[in-house]
C-alpha cells in the first residue's frame, strides 16, 4: 500500500514554545487515523501544517509521494488535501448547494457544470439534498457540521482532514454523522480525524495517534493505545 | 436521476422582458422627452451605475470601500486633459477616465488590501483625499479652483450635430441627449456584466471570500484574485462614469470631482436604502434618493441630517434595505443570481 501522507521529524515553533516537536508518522490510501489530545497538545497546529496554512521549521511534508513542505496551501487542496473545520465556517450567503459548487469548482479547477452532479451525490451521501436550495446561514449545527463534511468532500480530496467535527453535538446527532463518515471510509477515502468525542473516533478510525506537549507518546491501533498506562495518565486522566 | 440548476425564475423571466422594453423606451426618450426629465435622468442614470459598483464591490465583495470619488476624480480630471491638453474629442476621451482610474486602483487596491473592515473603509478614503490634493497642483487644468471645458471642445462633440438635426434640439440639448444615451449604455452594461459576474464560477468565488475569506482559501478559492478583479473592474467603471459626468457639466473642480458625499455618502445612501448585496436594490434606491433630493435638496444642511438619519432608521430596521423588505415579504427576485437545484424524474430519495 502506498502512503498517502508521511511527515518526517516536522517541528514547528510559535516563539519559545514547540507546538510541533520533532513528529513522524503515515498515513496508508484508504485508512483512517485518529488523533487524540489534551487541549493545546497541538492538534490543530499539526492540521495547519498539512494543509499549508503554516509551514514547518523542520522536517518535511509528503502528500502522494511529493514533498510539499513548501508548497501554498491553496495548491495543497487543488493537490487533495480537504479539511473541514472545527467551528462551522459555511458561506452563508449561498445556497447549501452552491458552497459544495464552489468547493468543486475551485477545489477541482472544474467549471460548475462539470461538478454539479458530484456535488448532487455528496448532498446525498451527506443528508443534505433536501436543504440543497437553503441558504447555508440557516442551517442548525448538525447540518452546518455535515456541510463542512459535504463542502471539504466536494474538493476531491485524496486524504480529509476532519477537525472536531462530532463536537457539540447530540448523542443522536453525532451517531448520524459517524454513520456518514463512516460511509465515506468505506469508499475508500483516506481521513485523518481530530476528535475529543473517542468512541465516535474509534468507530471509524484503524490507528489513533495520541499527542501531548506536541510530540507523538502513541499510535497504534484504539484498543491497544486506550490499554497504554501512558495514555491515560497523560490524556484520559481516568479509567475508561 | 436528471437534474437542472438555473438561476431563472418566472418572475425573472417577466423582469427581463419588462427590463428590456424599459431600455428600449429609454433608448427613443429623447424624440418627445423634455430637456430637463432627460437631465433628469441622466442625473439617475450615473448615480445607480455608482451605486450598481458601489455594490458589487462592498456589497457583493465585502470590500467597503469609502474613496469610490478618488475614481470618479480621476476619470473626470482624465478626461479634461485629454480634451484640454492633447485635444481629443469629449466622448473618446472618457475612455481616458475608465484608464486613469484603473491605474490609480493598481497602488490604491496594494495598499488598501493590506488593511480589514473598517481600517480598509478609511484607507481608501484617505487615499482619494491625497488624490485630490496631488491633482489640485496640477495648475494646466486649473489647479485647485478648476476649470471648464473649452467652448470649441464643447460645440463640436462627434455625433452632436447629428443629434441636433434628428430631433430638431438647439447644440447644448443635444450634448444632454448625448450624455443621457452614454449615462444609459453605461448603466445598463454595467448591470448586465454585473449580473454575468455573479451568476458565473467567480461570482461564487466572490460570495466566498465575502462570506468567510479563511473557508474560501480552504476550498482552493484564490480570495487575493478574486478581490484584486472585482476592485480593480469597478474603479475603471467608475472612472467612466466620473468622465461622463463632468463631460455634461463641461466644469470640473478638485473639491467637486473628489467630492465624498456626492460621489461616495449618496451613493452608499442609495444602496443601503434600496439594499446591499442586491441588483435591485440600487435601481429602488436611486429613485427614492432622486425623489428626495428633487424635493428636499434645497433644505441644505437639515436635508443632508435626514438622509442620514433615514440611511441609519433603515441600517436598524431594514438592514437589507427596501427591496430587502420586498423580497422577505414575497419572495421575488427580479434578477436572480441564486443557483437552484432542481431534481427531475424519479426519486430515490
Amino acid at each position: 500500500m502506498t502512503d498517502v501522507l508521511t511527515l518526517s521529524h516536522v517541528t514547528k515553533s510559535f516563539g519559545a514554545l514547540k507546538v510541533t516537536d520533532d513528529v513522524s508518522f503515515a498515513v496508508a490510501k484508504g485508512q483512517a487515523l485518529g488523533i487524540i489530545g489534551p487541549n493545546g497538545a497541538g492538534k490543530s497546529t499539526l492540521f495547519n501544517l498539512i494543509t499549508g496554512n503554516f509551514l514547518p521549521d523542520g522536517g518535511t511534508v509528503t502528500f502522494l509521494g511529493r514533498d510539499v513542505t513548501r508548497t501554498p496551501a491553496m495548491a495543497r487542496v487543488r493537490m487533495g488535501v480537504g479539511r473541514s473545520f472545527q467551528i462551522p465556517q459555511p458561506f452563508e450567503g449561498l445556497t447549501v448547494f452552491e458552497n459544495l459548487l464552489t468547493a468543486g469548482a475551485y477545489g477541482r479547477g472544474l467549471r460548475e457544470a462539470e461538478v454539479e452532479a458530484d456535488c448532487i451525490a455528496i448532498l446525498r451521501d451527506t443528508g443534505l439534498l433536501d436543504r440543497a436550495n437553503q441558504l447555508a446561514g440557516s442551517l442548525s449545527l448538525l447540518d452546518r457540521k455535515r456541510l463542512e463534511l459535504a463542502r471539504a468532500m466536494a474538493t476531491g480530496p485524496e486524504l480529509l482532514l476532519l477537525d472536531e467535527i462530532a463536537g457539540g453535538l447530540t448523542e443522536g446527532e453525532c451517531q448520524v454523522l459517524v454513520a456518514t463518515i463512516r460511509g465515506l471510509h468505506a469508499k475508500g477515502v483516506t481521513i485523518i480525524w481530530i476528535e475529543h468525542v473517542l468512541h465516535a473516533l474509534t468507530s471509524v478510525v484503524e490507528r489513533l495517534l495520541v499527542l501531548d506537549f506536541g510530540r507523538v507518546i502513541g499510535i497504534g491501533a484504539p484498543a491497544e493505545i486506550m490499554a497504554s498506562k501512558e495514555v491515560r495518565e497523560i490524556y484520559l486522566g481516568m479509567d475508561v | 436521476m436528471a437534474h437542472l440548476v438555473t438561476t431563472r425564475t418566472r418572475a425573472s423571466t417577466v423582469a427581463a422582458v419588462i427590463a428590456l422594453g424599459l431600455v428600449a423606451l429609454g433608448l427613443i426618450l429623447p424624440a418627445f422627452a423634455s430637456r430637463s426629465l432627460i437631465q433628469d435622468l441622466f442625473f439617475i442614470l450615473t448615480m445607480l451605475t455608482l451605486a450598481q459598483l458601489w455594490n458589487l464591490i462592498a456589497g457583493f465583495g465585502g470590500m467597503v470601500s469609502v474613496g469610490q470619488q478618488a475614481f470618479v476624480g480621476i476619470g473626470a480630471y482624465a478626461m479634461f486633459a485629454g480634451v484640454i491638453l492633447w485635444g481629443w474629442d469629449p466622448v473618446p476621451a472618457i475612455l481616458l477616465g475608465g484608464l486613469a482610474a484603473l491605474l490609480l486602483a493598481i497602488p490604491m487596491a496594494f495598499f488598501a488590501f493590506r488593511l480589514q473592515g473598517a481600517y480598509f473603509a478609511i484607507g481608501t478614503w484617505v487615499i482619494a483625499e491625497v488624490t485630490r490634493l496631488l491633482v489640485a497642483q496640477w495648475k494646466t487644468l486649473g489647479g485647485g479652483t478648476g476649470t471648464s471645458l473649452p467652448r470649441e471642445a464643447t460645440s463640436d462633440i462627434i455625433g452632436v450635430a447629428a443629434i441636433a438635426d434628428l430631433f430638431g434640439l438647439r447644440d447644448a440639448a443635444a450634448r444632454d441627449v448625448m450624455a443621457y444615451w452614454l449615462a444609459l449604455l453605461l448603466a445598463v452594461g454595467t448591470m448586465a456584466a454585473i449580473h454575468a459576474l455573479l451568476r458565473s464560477r467567480t461570482g461564487l468565488a466572490l460570495a466566498a471570500v465575502r462570506d468567510n475569506d479563511n473557508a474560501a482559501q480552504s476550498v482552493g478559492v484564490d480570495a487575493r484574485r478574486v478581490k484584486w478583479l472585482v476592485f480593480l473592474a469597478a474603479a475603471l467603471m467608475t472612472g467612466l462614469v466620473g468622465a461622463l459626468i463632468y463631460v455634461q457639466t463641461a466644469r470640473i473642480s478638485p473639491d467637486a470631482a473628489f467630492s465624498v458625499t456626492n460621489w461616495t455618502a449618496y451613493v452608499i445612501f442609495i444602496a443601503v436604502i434600496g439594499g446591499i448585496g442586491r441588483l435591485e436594490g440600487p435601481v429602488l434606491g436611486v429613485l427614492v434618493f432622486w425623489a428626495l433630493q428633487t424635493a428636499f435638496a434645497d433644505y441644505g444642511a437639515i436635508y443632508l441630517l435626514a438622509l442620514g438619519l433615514l440611511a441609519i432608521v433603515t441600517m436598524l430596521f431594514a438592514p437589507r434595505g427596501l427591496w430587502g423588505l420586498i423580497a422577505d415579504r414575497t419572495g421575488l427576485a427580479l434578477f436572480p443570481v441564486q443557483r437552484r437545484l432542481i431534481l427531475k424524474g424519479p426519486s430515490d430519495g
